[in-house]
């Protein structure tokens, strides 16, 4: 790479104020559109905003909800997210946002006001240390002290967020820098000075990896969500290479839709709520190719019991996801989508052929578990099972035929949008995973539709997280954006409510949700459309009609207070002592004192 | 797991980063964050810019856990590269120290013959104290100090390690 092909020149720098030059950066980097709320610190980018057409804000309602808002959009898209907060409490509030696109590796860049620079440290009005707090909470943030260093730090945080392994980026942007002139330059075609993540894999471990594959009896393809930031190539190849090596296919909860569901292949999520079947493939498996996921605790179960007797190949972009929790054979240090581009390639180069007979009789054996139908429920009377609710709707939004996309809130009802919703494409599904934030879904479903206009959005909720970002109702009024929500409304905090079932005797302390609104009339209160199912007759019709209508829609479905998600492996339990629902014989199995101190 | 697998071990680590704000914010807010150990820690600007800075790290943890403190510190923007001079071969380590001693008589007298012996240097006397200087490992430093207790060990300021490999490899 050449250095010296296009300097960029300071001496040909224009001049703008601060401002300016941030929302240059911001249309030279492709941003369209951004997601804020207004206050004393940036106000000199809200006056450049509005002289200007190139950048498209939209006002949250609370700042949250703004930086779920760009995680929606970014997951959709593969875009980066763009958030606009004020200094202090903008920035405080958008903590939870960061964090969420920190653990789930979601592309964002937040600027924060700031005070200005010679105020700062003074406890000044709406002043908060923002670099520090959001330090642990970024992957990397900066503080603009010096007009000369602006245009700079604008390009190089959109290089970090979408870079390697993909993360939040915060800007703290001190007022006088916004209103001083500061000079504009591109983005620089050099490379940065220190993060220069690897993506190509190494040609030899590729190679160890398929002698390894080539060789197993017992397969199995583990892909999360590394497999989705990598883009929808990667997707494409880890069909190409699950069809060409006939290998089963897992999902994590972030991974869902870099698979088809519905593939004959496809086992399923696995982990905590995954399928008998993923999870037992997993633990007997004798060798296990990990693409793009992170070895979770949700995942893995007890540790010393993870899959006991594989030989494990790990292929991450991220060197610190490996060896993190779980020791493996065959490291690889690459971008999902070359990786799986150099499996494919070495498969059809090494000469040694594949043993079809022992992996159809591990198929047999993967049938076998099939057969128990863990995801079996039965929906008998006029009671709506929750599960039910969820299936009608993937098999009413498939028949019509939409583009759909889903976001989720936190608990049971997310857990069954995993299970019953099937995803064929990647960026269709956008959930909070390593965070778990209630409130994620309905600012989340606003980024979405906000890139997809035409598409059908839909939040599947519980009535307790819809409460914790409920005030985004004003901004799908103000937009008119048509996000569908649908509640399972099983008048509690139902994850709450199973863990204390299965691990606190039953004791129900805290968790119902008492005092709940009318969705119906807070939906119109809001200018949107409520409606309502109370019996499994109303159900079809009621989600008929949610999508039908082009406004935004709260659906209040009202499902069955106490079914539990199953299967479920408890905390610190191994994958082969998974529950698998109410009529199993002999209690709730693998339960330990151990496993109760884990979350 | 096995035996080695929690075997525990001490790993000097040095780290070169971009001199900017909050640098060693980051890097000690990663020790605490993740529960790592940090034995000692020190940093300075190493380069004629003043922009390269170097931080040696004094830690210990399981094979599994020094390996996830290098790539955790190698992912960090300003990070140009880690380097495990436990395991990368033979390096020097070097701490220096300030020592005050305080007392008369006889154990003055013997406090000062006891640095001649450790190669410890005065630096600051009066009649009735003692500041030595030394540098070395710093098990030495360990040993100079608990000699010294006894005979009126007042105040002790050390730097921490520097170290870097022997002979023409190098870092960069
Ligand atoms: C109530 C609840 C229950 C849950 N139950 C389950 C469950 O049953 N099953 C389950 O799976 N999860 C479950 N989760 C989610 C879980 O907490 C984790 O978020 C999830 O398992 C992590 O998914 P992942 O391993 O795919 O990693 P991600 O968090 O998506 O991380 C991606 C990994 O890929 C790497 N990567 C990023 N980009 C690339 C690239 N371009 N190329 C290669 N690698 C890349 C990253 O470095 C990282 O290691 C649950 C969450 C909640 C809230
Ligand atoms: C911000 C936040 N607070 C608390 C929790 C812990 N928590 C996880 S699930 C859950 C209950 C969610 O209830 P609801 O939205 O009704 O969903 P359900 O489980 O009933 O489907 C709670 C409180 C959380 N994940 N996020
Ligand atoms: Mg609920």
């Amino acid at each position: 790479m050449s250095a010296a092909t296009k300097p960029a020149s300071t001496d040909a720098a224009q001049m703008m104020s601060g401002a300016e030059v941030v929302l240059r950066a911001l249309k030279d980097q492709g941003v369209e559109v951004i997601f804020g709320y207004p206050g004393g610190a940036v106000l000199p980018i809200y006056d450049a905003l509005f002289q200007q057409n190139a950048i498209r804000h939209i006002l949250v309602r609370h700042e949250q909800a703004a930086v779920h808002a760009a995680e929606g959009y970014a997951r959709s898209t593969g875009k980066v997210g763009v958030v606009l907060v004020t200094s202090g409490p903008g920035a405080t509030n958008a903590v939870t946002g960061l964090v969420d696109a920190l653990m789930d590796s979601i592309p964002v860049v937040c600027l924060t006001g700031q005070v200005p620079t010679h105020l700062i440290g003074n406890d000044a009005f709406q002043e908060a240390d923002t670099t520090g707090i959001t330090r642990p909470a970024t992957k990397h943030n900066y503080l603009v002290k010096k007009p000369g260093d602006l245009a700079r730090v604008m390009h190089e945080a959109f290089y970090v967020a979408k870079s390697g392994r993909p993360g939040p980026v915060v800007i703290d942007l001190p007022k006088d820098i916004l209103i001083n002139k500061a000079p504009y330059t591109d983005a620089p075609d050099t490379p940065h000075r220190s993060y220069r993540p690897r993506t190509e894999p190494d040609g030899e471990q590729i190679r160890k990896a398929v002698r390894l594959l080539k060789a197993a009896k017992r397969p199995i393809v583990y892909a999360g969500g590394g497999v989705i930031n990598s883009g929808p190539e990667a997707s494409r190849l880890l069909r190409e290479f699950v069809r060409m090596t006939g290998f089963p296919c897992t999902n994590t909860l972030m991974g869902l839709g870099a698979y088809p569901a519905g593939d004959p292949l496809f086992l399923g999520m696995l982990g905590m709520h995954g399928t008998y079947e993923a999870n037992l493939a997993m633990h007997g498996c004798d060798v296990m190719l990990n693409i793009g996921a992170r070895f979770d605790d949700r995942v893995t179960g007890r540790l010393n019991a993870f899959s006991p007797g594989s030989k494990k190949i790990h292929a991450d972009i991220d060197p610190s996801s490996i060896n993190k929790n779980v020791p493996v054979d065959v490291p690889i240090v690459g971008d999902a989508g070359r990786v799986l581009a150099a499996l494919i390639e070495a498969w059809k180069a090494e000469e040694a052929p594949q043993d079809k007979h022992v992996l159809t009789s591990w198929w047999r054996q993967i049938d076998e578990w099939r057969a128990k139908d863990c995801l079996r429920y039965r929906q008998e009377g006029r009671i709506i099972k929750p599960q039910h609710a969820v299936k009608r709707l993937f098999e009413i939004t498939q028949e019509l035929k939409r583009e759909t996309f889903i976001t989720t809130e936190v608990g049971q009802h997310q857990m069954w949008a995993a299970q019953y919703f099937g995803f064929h494409q990647p960026n269709r599904w956008m959930t909070s995973g390593g965070l778990g934030t209630m409130g994620y879904g309905l600012p989340a479903a606003m980024g979405v539709q906000i890139a997809h206009p035409d598409a059908l959005v839909i939040d599947i909720a519980g009535e307790a997280s819809i409460l914790m970002n409920i005030q985004e109702m004003g901004t799908l009024a103000q937009y008119r954006l048509p996000v569908k929500v649908f509640i399972l409304n099983n008048e509690y905090m139902g994850m709450v409510r199973q863990w204390q079932e299965l691990l606190h005797g039953g004791r129900y302390s805290e968790s119902y949700s008492a005092a709940l609104p009318d969705f119906v009339k807070l939906a119109e209160s809001f200018h949107a459309v409520g409606m309502r199912a109370e019996h499994a007759d109303d159900l079809d019709r009621v989600i008929r009609e949610m999508i039908a209508i082009d406004k935004p829609v709260i659906a209040d479905i009202c499902v069955a207070k106490d079914e539990n998600c199953f299967p479920m492996i408890p905390s610190g339990a191994a994958h082969n002592e998974m529950i698998l629902g109410p009529d199993q014989e002999g209690g709730v199995a693998g339960v330990t004192d151990e496993g109760k101190v884990l979350v | 797991m096995s035996e080695a697998g929690n075997a525990q071990r001490a790993a000097t680590i040095a780290v070169l980063v971009e001199n900017e704000a909050g640098v060693l914010a980051r890097v000690i807010g990663l020790f605490s964050g993740r529960g790592y150990n940090i034995d000692s820690l020190t940093v300075a600007p190493v380069d004629d810019t003043g922009r390269i800075s170097r931080i040696t790290v004094v830690t210990s943890g399981t094979e599994m856990v020094i390996e996830q403190i290098k790539a955790q510190l190698d992912r960090l923007v300003p990070v140009h590269k880690v380097s495990d001079l436990t395991m990368e071969g033979p390096h020097l380590t070097r701490e220096l120290a300030l020592i005050k001693v305080v007392g008369a008589g006889d154990s003055r007298v013997e406090a000062l013959r006891l640095a001649d012996a450790f190669r410890a240097r005065v630096v600051d006397a009066t009649t009735e104290s003692f500041v030595f200087e030394m540098t070395g490992a710093a098990d030495k430093i360990d040993a100079f100090c608990a000699l010294m207790r006894p005979l009126g060990l007042a105040e002790v300021s050390r730097t921490g390690a520097v170290a870097i490999a022997r002979g023409p490899r190098g870092l960069n």
